[in-house]
């Protein structure tokens, strides 16, 4: 995470970034020369996997399938008991404990959500509680601050049956039940690696928020590099038998990938994925002049007037972008403003990403797109000119610490040659 | 003397025999579901001690009930022994087998991530794997008792209870007048209680079978 800190202040900040300067309430991990050998097999599955995983970090572990990162994984909770290694979670060794004891702090979520289809919402998200003793008034309120978490309303969903819900809302329930018993490490295994494409980016930024929120030591297991980069603190990049290809953050990896492997796995159009890594609260927001529909006509042409802008955006009852209307719609519009203007389609959160703004900007007929906050409201505008000058800036930031920490390689490998 | 009329005259023996036909199934029924449901338990996880629940509990099967019950009698003598044991013998493959099948069929990824959240193997057992694994056990349980029905009518032939010894005298006194009535009255009387029997099965199912798995 130093990687960026030391770039110019106006860069924006970076998914990597962010577990630094918050509390974490996750323990670290560390693996020791973790090594998982199957019987009757002359190769190990995994072969002697060192990594350290800080707490409140968020760590993909990324790679062809069959590398064995799912089983590094399983190892962590002991799922698969490891042959060799040590595993120690924050600090302790938890290598030879009662592994029933070690998984009730580890909270799991799986492919496909894993929930129990003859238990209802509330019964799955319950079972960890249950099964460490807490008292019943105490789990009811915490299935209803899960459900509440993960953005399903308990009333509606608490005594559904798993088979009554979306894809995506099961795998929310999946996370819910796994942070049920708010454990300090989460282990996930491509928890979205079965649910459509549009409700993946949904589940993805929910992690992220939530993740903003609870700060837990995470470890995310998937095949899509795209996923990695989005939602990693740092990536490890796997090769076969689970080795290191590369451990950094995503930028890192997208400007200076450690091999040709690496840089096969990132694939094309690194430029473009770099967006992924950047939020629209970190760029530049411009604020537009905007009207509500409370507003009348003769307010909202002086407005117009007085702004020196061809443009006004019409704002809702709750604040939320209603419509454009330019200075020929108002003329066009003989006093009733029902049918000027032309309706906002497409907007991005502060949460959302660059590459979601630039999408939205690209299709845009004035390239431009408004920014809205958690509830829909609006926050400002994104236009092209923005987006260009960041990018430009991030890529510079980019090239210039990889240069550095080129250098700084380079300087180290001099300096054992002289010793 | 009609069909009615023989019923309405040996009612108290007839519905005595009912009685005991029942009653003998549904003991039976009960050791043989707890016995195989234990067998299936005990056998699900390894292949080969699965095969060999369910080839052992199959060639059972294939034994006549006639002759099962003859090689009874030698062993265990006259009466209810034979009647029992030769039930529970021929219970238990059904059950046996559908625990097995509803056992192995549960997904993997469920008990993975039963193991994964922190289950022991006996909560993992009792709460993921036979709640899942129950409706085929439920349908083998069905099956069985079906089969023990008639098969309960052939212990009459070594002295044991239930409306088989009205079709055993019915057969006996064959020419007789109320020969035919005997034969009857056994065979409709096994048919009125298989069909009670399954009727409280679809009961049981409706209430021990979660909605979340109904189909």
């Amino acid at each position: 995470m130093s990687e960026t800190s030391g770039t110019p202040s106006e860069q924006p900040r970076t998914v990597g970034d962010r577990s630094a300067e918050r509390a974490a309430t996750g323990a670290t991990i560390r693996l020791e020369s973790l090594t998982k050998r199957y019987p009757g097999s002359s190769d190990p599955a995994v072969d002697s996997v060192d990594m350290e995983i800080n707490a409140g970090e968020l760590v993909v572990l990324v790679g062809p399938s069959g590398c064995g990162k799912s089983t590094t994984l399983k190892m962590i909770n002991r799922l698969i008991e490891p042959t060799g290694g040590r595993i120690r979670i924050g600090g302790e060794d938890v290598t030879h404990m009662d592994p029933v004891k070690l998984r009730r702090k580890i909270g799991y979520a799986i492919q496909s959500s894993g929930l129990f289809p003859h238990m209802t919402v509330a019964q799955n998200i319950g079972l960890v509680p249950k099964m460490i003793g807490w008292p019943k008034a105490r789990i009811a309120a915490r299935i209803e601050e899960m459900l509440d978490l993960v953005g399903l309303d308990a009333g509606e969903f608490r005594g559904r049956y798993p088979r009554q819900l979306s894809g995506g809302q099961q795998q929310r329930v999946g996370v819910a039940r796994a942070l049920a018993a708010d454990p300090p490490v989460l282990l996930m295994d491509e928890p979205f690696g079965a649910v459509d494409p549009i409700t993946r980016d949904h589940l993805q930024d929910e992690l992220i928020r939530l993740q903003h929120e609870l700060h837990k030591t995470i470890v995310f297991v998937t095949h899509d590099f795209d996923e990695a980069i989005k939602l990693g603190d740092r990536i490890a990049v796997l090769r076969e038998r689970s080795h290191i290809a590369q451990f950094d953050t995503p930028e890192a990896i997208l400007t200076n990938p450690a091999d040709d492997f690496v840089s096969g796995f990132v694939g094309a159009g690194a430029a473009l994925k770099r967006l992924n890594l950047t939020r629209v609260r970190d760029v530049e927001i411009t604020d537009y002049p905007t009207v509500t529909v409370d507003d009348s006509l003769q307010e909202i042409v002086s407005r117009v007037r007085s702004s020196g802008t061809n443009e006004i955006l019409l704002l809702d009852r709750q604040g939320r972008p209603y419509k454009w209307l330019r200075r020929g719609d108002l003329m066009r519009a003989r006093g009733s403003l029902a049918r000027a203007g032309t309706p906002v389609h497409d907007t991005v959160t502060r949460d959302g990403t660059l590459r979601d703004a630039l999408e939205a900007v690209l299709i845009d007929n004035a390239g431009r797109v408004v920014v809205t906050g958690r509830r829909g409201e609006y926050t400002g505008v994104v236009d092209m000119a923005t987006l260009m000058n960041s990018v430009q800036e991030m890529l510079e930031a980019d090239r210039l610490d990889a240069m550095e920490h080129q250098h700084d390689l380079e300087g180290a490998a001099g300096g054992e040659g002289e010793a | 003397m009609n069909f009615w009329e023989y019923l309405g005259s040996r009612h108290q023996q007839l519905l005595a025999d009912v009685y005991q036909h029942a009653s003998a199934v549904f003991q039976c029924m009960v050791v043989a579901t707890v016995l195989g449901v234990v067998l299936g338990v005990v056998t699900y996880r390894s292949g080969w001690a699965g095969n060999l629940a369910t080839t052992t509990t199959a060639t059972l099967l294939t034994i006549p009930s006639l002759a099962m019950i003859g090689l009874l009698v030698p062993v265990v003598g006259l009466g209810v022994p034979p009647t029992v044991i030769a039930l529970i013998l021929y219970g238990l493959l059904p059950i046996v087998r559908n625990s097995i099948v509803g056992l192995r069929g549960v997904d993997p990824s469920l008990v993975d991530a039963a193991t994964g959240i922190g289950m022991s193997r006996l909560a993992r057992l009792l709460r993921v794997e036979l709640p899942l694994a129950w409706p085929p056990i439920l349908t083998g349980i069905r099956v069985s008792t079906q089969m023990l029905m008639g098969i309960a009518a052939i212990a009459a032939y070594a002295s044991g209870p239930g409306l088989g010894n009205e079709i055993f005298r019915g057969i006996a006194s064959l020419g007789s007048k109320n020969a035919l009535n005997q034969v009857l009255a056994g065979t409709l009387g096994i048919i009125v209680l298989a069909l009670l029997f399954d009727a409280v099965y679809v009961l049981i199912g409706r209430l021990t079978i979660p909605r979340g798995i109904r189909v």
